[in-house]
């Protein structure tokens, strides 16, 4: 499993593999909110973490519809199920789901205190912003391995995921924002939404890739 | 060992592309398959190590021991597309593979130098030609040890020279006691095997 991990990771490090393209896309977004909304400092301020969460969401979206088509492009799919019964293959896609989150997902929440900077956010909020991104994103890409799965066999199954997935990934992003907000707005809590959004990331790392397995089983042609 | 498929039919998006396939296959014993274009060859291969279901019948496995307790953990799918990636370097995909499937046999160099690519194993997959790439994808069944062999065209894009240097190998896996079904257009240089004929028997 370590060895799927490395070459996972490999993959995704390696030239024309587009793991930057969700940090670009990310600082584009978060970039161009101010001169949408205009030079209010206090607005920037109180929308920051949810500019911020947005961006992430939506640039962690990206390159999720390659997770298993790459795979299934080249062969490797079909190998990585055939070994079903030596490594459970929901496992398999757990292991890929990490490295996934590890090689596209992780740069977003390094880079976001700087462009929590951007939005005027306090030190506080940035923290928190971040330390909600690290704890709640790992949940998108394991509902998203669930979208990734089900559109394996479609060529162009991007927008499709991403428009199958959205719905679930909401709660995720009401709790995290929840929990971010909480942490400057003084009459919020910020330690129950934060809990909810650790519960659901755990919640899908168990479910998405048993999910994800089941659609990869039978989508076999 | 012994492998069975007993009345064996499938389908391809609903429509049935064979039916009626019975064959039984012990250790050391090897099936060409054989028929035209869309005569449900690959098919064939697909449901036999259970990435399609069957449409009827089964497919039996015994005799692999805790070892190999079915049919997918006991065989090698050689399909169409390769497996390897293609920007990595073909000994690490070999690596790769070895770790992931485990009952590591011989070394990814070993391997590579049964197929003659011994030298290239540096480059990146994708820098390969297509022989080349199907050379290093059949060194990948020598990485990793496994009773039975599905092979999909293994043939194909391939040169004279490297054609015998397969033989060989199929015929080194034979006498270890291996099992090998082949689809195939091509004669595979293998001694005293059975054929079967697809496209015939179509309801």
């Amino acid at each position: 499993m370590l060895a799927l991990f490395l070459r996972e990771a490999r993959l995704g490090t390696r030239a024309g593999s587009g793991a930057l393209t969700g940090v670009l896309f990310f600082l584009a977004v978060v970039a161009v909110i101010p001169f949408g909304v205009g030079p209010d400092l206090n607005l920037l301020a109180r929308i920051g973490p949810a500019i911020l969460w947005i961006g992430a969401l939506l640039a962690s979206l990206l390159g999720l519809e390659r997770l298993f088509q790459a795979d299934r492009d080249d062969g490797s799919l079909d190998l990585l199920l055939l070994a079903g019964s030596r490594h459970m293959t929901a496992l398999t896609v757990f292991v890929k789901c990490l490295a996934h989150w590890t090689v596209n997902v992780l740069p977003l929440v390094v880079v976001a205190p700087l462009l929590g900077l951007f939005m005027n956010v306090e030190p506080t909020g940035i923290m928190a912003a971040t330390l909600t991104l690290a704890v709640g994103t790992p949940a998108i890409t394991f509902i998203g391995a669930v979208g990734a799965a089900l559109a394996v066999a479609l060529p162009r199954g991007g927008l499709l995921v991403s428009v199958l997935i959205l719905p679930l990934v909401i709660p995720v992003l009401i709790f995290g924002v929840a929990a971010a907000r909480g942490a400057i707005a003084d009459p919020d809590p910020f330690l129950p939404p934060f809990l909810i959004l650790a519960a659901l990331t755990l919640l899908f790392a168990v479910i998405g890739p048993l999910a994800a397995a089941l659609a990869l089983r039978w989508s076999g042609d | 060992m012994r492998f069975a498929a007993e009345d064996l039919g499938g389908e391809r998006g609903g429509e049935p592309v064979f039916a009626g396939v019975s064959f039984a296959l012990s250790a050391g014993e090897a099936l060409l398959v054989t028929g035209p274009n869309g005569a449900g060859k690959s098919t064939l291969l697909r449901v036999l190590c259970g990435l399609l279901p069957a449409s009827r019948g089964g497919v039996r496995f015994s005799g692999g021991g805790d070892e190999w307790p079915d049919m997918a953990s006991a065989c090698h799918y050689l399909g169409h597309r390769n497996g390897m990636k293609t920007a990595l370097s073909v000994t690490e995909n070999l690596v790769f593979w070895q770790d992931f499937l485990g009952h590591a046999h011989l070394s990814p160099q070993e391997a590579l130098e049964m197929v003659g690519l011994g030298e290239i194993g540096h480059l990146p997959f994708g820098y390969l030609s297509t022989g080349q790439r199907r050379r290093a994808s059949i060194a990948r069944l020598l990485v990793s040890y496994r009773p039975v062999w599905l092979l999909d065209e293994p043939t194909s894009g391939l040169d004279r020279a490297s054609e015998a240097q397969f033989a060989e190998l199929m015929g080194v896996h034979l006498e270890d006691g291996g099992i090998i079904v082949a689809a195939t257009h091509l004669p595979l240089g293998l001694d005293g095997v059975r054929e079967l004929r697809m496209g015939e028997r179509v309801e």
